[in-house]
């Protein structure tokens, strides 16, 4: 049986976190490329210019993409030949994520209670860990440093079962218009349907994960992503919302079977610093 | 041409801004953001003096990253605006001119930008390693303890921003969506 230990965890989570906020995907980047060709807008290509010239700065000079290092989300697939060596995995997670903020010099943005106290922890931790249990012999670890600004354009809805495809379209539309130029676009839009209040939730935040590009593979999901896609192009928001053609870069869609009663849709927006990292051990 | 202005901010200058333009500025600007605004208001409210003088001045939405050895300081982009509306008519009213954030203010906002003849720019969220490459100088003046929310003192040098609010009532997150909004 293949053995991870306590270590490994500590430092694979901590080298995940160090690049993943200064190395932007080059998807990413492959997409703002294609963007620069499509946008009309002078202001909107200026912007588009400055991200580009922004990740080479970031890449060469070993900074932070963007000042908001993030919420630590780590998603962690744990095959269930692996063993485990080692006390506490949580508890490894978050010294890996600790190490990496200090090192790498990057901001600390989590405080301690939501509501009373709001003492920053001052180092970043605890992460936010989504763990599942899989069958296979490996252990695959995903960093996902999510930034603040475009988490709080986020959005879940109850739908009914009768609003159907319709009423999917329009709560994702509406929340992207909402949020206008405040998460930083252009922006990918990670869309949950289905499951539980929690699970729409958990599934559009998983759905950002993934390659711009890349569609649903179910075809009926990847026509709804397609559709959505252009219908938010059409909405004139456009690279940091100073008005133009390219406001979202994908819309990324999963779902999950749900409760005859409902129809749960949760819209999850990610800023164009779009950064994630993975290993598989 | 992005036009070049100079802090601290003179009416002249504010008067010849229009929204869309995009300037250059150099000179001293201050960094807060929200437990720091929250802090500057409750002295205002209480009548005491601030840690630096607002008149003219250029508040920055930003909390930057940390400084490596030998940098001025880390990655420091502007953060969401609309988190300090509830704030920034106070310090309008108390002399401050200029916001650089990014994303789109309350009416009230906007309306004491009109009153009290102020602006609001934005720069690039999340360009925040080539924004620090205009950021010549930076030292805490208040609130250490906040750490990455501490009142900074900047000097920058032809930091890039667009004009979002003018005192001519202009928007330009309005103007600019209503101008590609396809039906």
């Amino acid at each position: 049986m293949k053995k991870v230990s306590e270590e490994k965890i500590v430092e694979t989570v901590k080298e995940l976190f160090l690049d993943a906020v200064k190395l932007l995907p080059e998807d990413v980047y492959c997409a703002f490329q294609e963007s620069l060709r499509v946008e009309e807008s002078p202001l909107g290509k200026a912007v588009l210019e400055q991200l580009m010239e922004n990740k080479k700065i970031a890449e060469s000079e070993g900074m932070a993409l963007c000042q908001d290092t993030g919420f630590a989300v780590v998603f962690i697939e744990w095959g269930n030949k692996v063993i485990f060596e080692g006390e506490d995995l949580f508890k490894a997670v978050n010294e890996g994520v600790r190490k990496a903020y200090s090192e790498g010099y990057y901001r600390k943005s989590i405080v301690n209670d939501p509501l009373f106290d709001r003492k920053n922890t001052g180092d970043n931790t605890p992460c936010l860990l989504h763990f599942e249990f899989v069958s296979g012999e490996n252990v695959k670890i995903i960093a996902a440093p999510k930034g603040g600004g475009s988490e709080n354009m986020s959005a879940i809805k109850m739908l009914r079962p009768a609003d159907g495809i319709e009423g999917v379209k329009k709560f994702v539309l509406e929340t992207v218009e909402k949020a206008g130029g405040n998460p930083c676009p252009p922006i990918i839009v990670g869309v949950g349907i289905g499951g539980t209040f929690e699970k729409a939730a958990y599934l559009s935040k998983k759905a950002l994960l993934r390659e711009v590009g890349k569609h649903n593979k179910d075809l009926r999901y990847a026509k709804l992503e397609e559709e959505l896609l252009t219908e938010i192009n059409k909405l004139g928001i456009g690279p940091m919302g100073f008005g133009g053609r390219v406001t979202a870069l994908a819309v990324n869609i999963e779902y999950y079977p749900c409760h005859i009663a409902s129809l749960p849709v949760a819209v999850n927006i990610q800023c164009h610093s779009a950064r994630h990292k993975e290993v598989i051990l | 041409m992005a036009k070049k202005i100079k802090t601290p901010l003179t009416e002249d200058v504010i008067e010849d801004l229009k929204c869309g333009d995009l300037v250059e500025i150099t000179g001293v600007i201050y960094t807060a953001r929200d437990a720091a605004h929250k802090r500057l208001v409750d002295l205002i409210k209480e009548g005491k003096n601030l840690p630096f003088d607002l008149r003219g001045a250029i508040i920055y939405y930003v909390g930057p990253t940390p400084a490596k050895p030998g940098k001025v300081i880390g990655s420091a982009g502007p953060t969401t605006s609309y988190r300090m509306d509830p704030y920034a008519p106070f310090l309008l009213e108390k002399g401050l001119k200029g916001m650089i954030g990014k994303g789109k203010r309350s009416k009230e906002v906007r309306d004491a930008i009109i009153k009290y003849k102020g602006i609001y720019f934005a720069s690039t969220g999340g360009a925040a390693a080539l924004l620090a490459k205009h950021i010549k100088s930076a030292e805490v003046v208040a609130y250490e303890d906040l750490g990455p929310e501490a009142i900074r003192r900047l000097y920058v040098e032809d930091f890039p921003a667009i004009v979002v609010n003018d005192i001519y009532g202009n928007d330009l997150y309005e103007e600019g969506v209503k101008k590609y909004k396809k039906k």
